[in-house]
């Protein structure tokens, strides 16, 4: 059998390997990091919301909080429960965290890096069926909940286990279905061709950004709302709510365990923020001036500040909504957002032909 | 080469994982095999060529489909199965037979002039050549399936209702 690899640039093959261990490195420092920092800005938000400062002890501003959240989780006493189904317990938190972090490896995060005659993308790795791997990686890591709400053998563990398992695959269709008008007038599944998709301007001074010129402002709507409800987050957090379940799924989890489902909730909503900046809000376009280094590092910061302003909303959203009760929110998976989504599908399928 | 051992590997790991679902007790344990065997699935799409394919086999059937399985093992709660002693009737013919019937198949395909060899790229993998495919030339096959499954759906609504007015009758007698 002969195999064909189409590689799109030049490099010898070492240098690759070293440049995606070197990149690997970095986005995943990064990752982790903002996935700790993205507690404390939610502690020192809903905090400010309520009228009270959120940690401000540690650190200035409270900024060492996370490090110190970080050691305390290290130090704290790692409890088996004697009645757990200990392959499957010890297991799920894994699991979460793998499919958590695995995403972010397609998700580009600016243009090209060249210096000198050397040329890499601020990315990872560019598959051709990029918003397919996002998608079926988010299907896996209903897994990680599941299995920990089951194998934990407590009442409060299996209700917010099966609950979040559910309320996750409903959400799943919607969050794919409101996706779909964008790849329709992007043309493509690569993530940075849909970016690329959205250069330019009309009308002067408005960006092409699929959510003003693509008329795709009901599927951007869609998509945060199935991604609240994908990342079990306020309002659709019935499966962790304090004071229904106790913790839900994760009851019986303690010290590094426990740690890690949260890791794994807030680099799902990291993901989720890039996902919604790269597809309808034009990635990271923005203005460019300076050199031509600071050229290269410009859309990095737009793209930051759009993950950042969605990261926003969520913790704001939060801090404000109450939560939906189960059937409210089955019911408005399946009987509102799902014929929404596929509205919105027939309309652009439809002004994308006659157009 | 590369491409030979990737594609042995996640082959053995297929086979490991579907034997595993046999041999385990419990059915959690082998639900979760099935996830493997369908990742691995997955994988040997990817190495023919088959992108979209494998992506579709990691979304519908490693990500929905496995977890409605398991999910439905977590509801009813299905404990370890029970071991019987077994039949000497299964280990002396059944084996031994089911061996010689896959050898005979496995024969018979490769006999054929163009079996046994899989060129990459081959078979339109691009989501883009799917498309033209599905919607031009099988539209009725795929309009049909969508017919079957929607009938599917209903029939399991009609099964579970009629289970729930069954009970509901028999608690107001």
């Amino acid at each position: 059998m002969s195999f064909v690899v189409k590689i799109k640039s030049k490099m010898p093959i070492t240098t690759f390997i070293i440049v995606s261990v070197i990149k690997t490195a970095l986005v995943l420092f990064v990752l982790l990091t903002a996935v700790a920092y993205t507690v404390w800005l939610e502690r020192k938000v809903v905090g400010h919301m309520q009228n009270r400062w959120g940690p401000t002890r540690v650190g200035p501003f409270g900024l060492l909080q996370p490090a110190a959240d970080g050691i305390k989780f290290l130090f704290k006493e790692d409890l088996t429960p004697p009645h757990v189904f200990k392959p499957l317990y010890i297991a799920a938190p894994m699991i979460a965290v793998i499919f958590a972090v695995t995403s972010i490896a397609v998700i580009p995060f600016g243009n090209w890096f060249s210096v000198g005659k050397f040329r890499t993308p601020f990315q990872i790795t560019d598959v051709n069926i990029g918003l397919l791997v996002v998608l079926g990686i988010t299907s896996l890591g209903v897994y990680g909940v599941a299995l920990s709400g089951w194998s934990s053998n407590s009442k409060y563990s299996l209700l917010g286990g099966l609950r979040a398992s559910a309320q996750m695959v409903s959400y799943e269709i919607a969050l794919g279905l409101s996706l779909v008008g964008v790849l329709i007038l992007a043309g493509t599944f690569s993530l940075r061709g849909i970016v690329e998709a959205q250069a330019g301007h009309f009308w002067g001074f408005i960006p092409n950004w699929f959510i003003f010129r693509g008329g795709q402002i009901f599927a951007f709507f869609i998509y945060l709302t199935a991604a609240y409800a994908e990342t079990n987050r306020i309002p659709f957090d019935l499966p962790e709510a304090e004071t229904e379940l106790v913790a839900g799924y994760h009851t019986e989890y303690s010290a590094m365990k426990f740690a890690m489902f949260f890791m794994a909730e807030y680099a799902n909503m990291i993901t989720v923020a890039c996902l919604a900046s790269l597809l309808f809000l034009g990635g990271w376009s923005g203005p460019l001036f300076g050199p031509g280094w600071l050229q290269q590092l410009l859309p990095l910061l737009w793209f930051v500040a759009r993950v950042f302003g969605f990261l926003f909303v969520y913790i704001w959203v939060r801090g404000t909504l109450p939560r939906f009760r189960y059937d409210q929110l089955m019911a408005f998976g399946w009987k509102f957002l799902l014929p929404l989504a596929i509205a919105n599908l027939v309309i652009t399928a439809v002004v994308v032909v006659l157009s | 080469m590369l491409h030979l051992i990737l594609f042995s590997v996640f082959g053995f790991v297929c086979v490991a994982g579907a034997v595993n679902l046999l041999l385990q007790r419990h059915p959690i344990n082998s639900a979760l095999s099935l996830v493997v065997v369908m990742g691995s699935l997955a994988v040997e799409f990817l190495l023919l060529g088959a992108e979209f394919v494998a992506a579709i086999q990691v979304i519908v059937y490693a990500g929905a489909v496995m977890v409605l399985f398991v999910f439905v093992i977590m509801l009813l709660n299905a404990g370890e199965e029970e071991r019987t002693s077994g039949s000497r009737v299964a280990w002396l013919l059944g084996i031994p037979a089911v061996l010689a019937g896959m050898v005979i198949v496995c024969w018979a395909l490769l006999a054929r002039s163009n079996a046994g060899v899989a060129a990459i790229g081959a078979l339109p993998g691009h989501p883009a050549d799917i498309a033209q495919l599905l919607f031009h030339q099988f539209l009725l096959p795929f309009e049909v399936t969508s017919i079957l499954v929607l009938i599917a759906i209903m029939g399991a609504v009609v099964l579970a209702a009629r289970t729930e007015s069954v009970a509901r009758s028999k608690r107001e007698d």
